[in-house]
């Protein structure tokens, strides 16, 4: 536990001096933020709570991205093996990833929120413990994903790829930036077995001032989510690799395949019941209600 | 060499079609500096990572203090320090953080200001790795090898790439841990290092140990040849001078020949009449006690750095 410590804080120390996390992690979220509550929420206080919810699961899902490129790039410099000689493991490598991402992903989640009442004039905000919950939940899921993927890769180039084609998936099948209601009906099918797809609908829930969700509403999500970052964990630190040289063969890989079991049985029972979308559909109509007939010219 | 600290066995070590190991053995006793002398890719580094427990052998066995490197944990990485082939640290990590992130891994433990001051660092205490130059980084990997005040060392190739004096600065600090009795396995392919530096010295070659001795053991069992280097006005027929009285050997190199005697005077008389027989000037005269290079010149056939 204190190796764990240790490593973390040296870890948070080096995330901070490294341009490329700070502009994924602290400045692209805002950027982000600007678009939609200063864009696509103009006129339409109403809408920011749903809005803000869409930015944070931004946020909270860009972890992955940074986390299995700083492992991969540990390993290929030949870092990692430096660490093998001494008394640290694998366990307490990951661990420290996982948690250096959550406290540094924290700060910009509450600028988010500052940012959403102070210059956005956000009124109320629903659920802010099933908020908090989900966020917690969200960066470790997302975290550990990264993890799985830094340890079945064994190239910075398939790292990427893959990276690219997850958050393509993330970015658009999630409900984060096309509203849930309006992707077609078998996109929504497929966007079911999606991890993203439930902290999106979980967050914009609890968000929402109207009708905040209760945390036993989200009991499934939420159990999806822990077990997803169970396996995914314990799978990043069996495949865990020290040396640059040393390849995941393609069996092992299929072991990854173990860490998304919670969000295929998730995604089987959801494209049965459609409860995400049933709650995404009430909320948006909640919202196109309330908005202003014409953003361009407000009906003052 | 009754407590022996490191025991290898008949390690053998196989990638893909290349044979590293082919049965490599030998045994390091408390205290002692041991030295793995061979060209690159002879094997040195896939012994020594085998004993650090970076790698597992196909075959052999390998221990140190009586443990396991393979299997055991915490216990074994406690008493081993390791200064790797190409140590790297994240390039935004600070010298003193390295150090103190390292020394915060061990129960027991040497401070950082001592170590800083030791290894010459002091005034890089705030640099980043990424700033420092090869022979700083390569301070910086010893000092982090002996953060744990470990009982065996290993130095793989710990003056690689650096020049003269940087390298003269590594060896007054590895002898300054030989006074402090710990055991060091340190692999090289300099012949100074060797000879200056180890106890003992084990030549590999080709993933076998084909020699094993004290520096001063390995150039007596060469015969006791001396070297001579020759050099001439005119180049001469290789055949002559290979039979002047005691030259065992005769080798021509660029314009040099190289005489390998065992009864130098004899060889010089004998040359000298041979030269002036043949009206022939002689321009410089070398004679050289046995190198560790000559050892190994006389059992591979190649130089050290072929």
């Amino acid at each position: 536990m204190r190796h764990t410590w240790a490593l973390t804080v040296s870890r948070m120390r080096l995330a901070m001096r490294n341009r490329a996390f700070l502009f994924f992690s602290m400045i692209m979220p805002l950027v982000f933020l600007f678009i939609y509550a200063g864009i696509l929420g103009r006129g339409n206080p109403e809408a920011l709570p749903y809005l803000l919810a869409d930015v944070l699961a931004l946020t909270v899902m860009g972890s992955f991205w940074g986390l299995s490129v700083q492992l991969v790039t540990f390993r290929e410099q030949g870092i990692l093996r430096r660490f093998r000689v001494t008394p640290i493991g694998a366990s307490a490598m990951l661990a420290s990833s996982i948690i250096s991402n959550y406290v540094l992903t924290i700060p910009t989640v509450l600028i988010e929120f500052y940012l959403s009442r102070k210059l956005f004039h956000m009124s109320g905000m629903g659920n802010l413990i099933a908020v908090a919950i989900l966020l917690t939940l969200g960066i470790v899921t997302f975290a550990t994903l990264g993890l799985v993927i830094a340890s079945v890769t064994n190239t910075m180039q398939e790292t990427q790829i893959i990276n690219q084609i997850l958050w393509f998936g993330f970015l658009f099948l999630s409900g984060a930036t096309i509203p849930f209601p309006s992707l077609p009906r078998a996109i929504q099918r497929v966007a079911y077995f999606l991890p993203a797809t439930y902290l999106v609908s979980g967050l914009q829930q609890s968000m929402s001032v109207v009708d905040p969700v209760k945390i036993s509403e989200l009991g499934l999500d939420l159990a999806s989510m822990i077990g997803c970052t169970i396996i995914a964990f314990v799978v990043a630190a069996q495949l865990f690799r020290w040396e640059p040289e040393a390849k995941t063969p393609r069996r092992a890989k299929l072991w990854a395949a173990g860490a998304i079991i919670p969000f295929i049985l998730l995604g089987i029972w959801e494209n049965k019941y459609e409860h995400v979308r049933a709650r995404a559909m009430s909320d948006y109509q909640t919202i196109e209600r309330t908005s202003p007939p014409d953003p361009a010219m407000p009906s003052r | 060499m009754d407590t022996a600290v490191i025991e290898v066995q008949n390690l053998t070590k196989r990638y893909g079609d290349v044979e590293a190991l082919r049965g490599v053995s030998f045994s390091v006793g408390e205290g002692e500096v041991f030295g793995l002398l061979g060209p690159n890719g002879a094997g040195k580094t896939s012994t020594v990572e085998i004993l650090e427990g970076l790698r597992t052998p196909d075959s052999g066995r390998a221990s140190v203090c009586g443990l396991d490197p393979q299997r055991s944990g915490a216990e074994f990485k406690y008493i081993i320090g390791a200064a790797l082939q190409s140590t790297a640290l994240p390039d935004k990590m600070r010298v003193r953080e390295a150090l103190d992130l390292f020394g915060s891994f061990y129960p027991r433990r040497r401070g950082t200001a001592e170590l800083l001051k030791r290894f010459g660092l002091e005034e890089k205490r705030n640099a980043f790795y990424s700033q420092l130059s090869g022979g700083q980084k390569q301070r910086l990997a010893l000092a982090m090898a002996l953060v744990n005040d470990p009982r065996v060392v290993f130095l793989d190739e710990p003056t690689a790439g650096l020049d003269p004096q940087v390298r003269r600065e590594i060896y007054d600090i590895i002898e300054e841990l030989k006074k402090e009795k710990k055991t060091i396995l340190l692999t090289t392919h300099y012949i100074e290092e060797a000879e200056r530096l180890c106890d003992r010295v084990a030549i590999v070659d080709h993933g076998k140990v084909i020699a094993l001795g004290t520096p001063r053991e390995l150039k007596g069992r060469s015969g006791a040849v001396t070297r001579i280097t020759v050099r001439m006005a005119r180049p001469e027929a290789n055949g002559a001078l290979g039979k002047l009285e005691g030259v065992s050997e005769c080798r021509a190199e660029a314009d040099d020949y190289l005489l390998y005697s065992t009864r130098v005077p004899r060889t010089i008389v004998a040359l000298v009449k041979h030269l002036e027989e043949q009206n022939n000037e002689l321009i410089s005269l070398e004679i050289a006690a046995p190198s560790l290079e000559d050892i190994f010149l006389e059992l591979t056939g190649r130089r050290l750095r072929d």
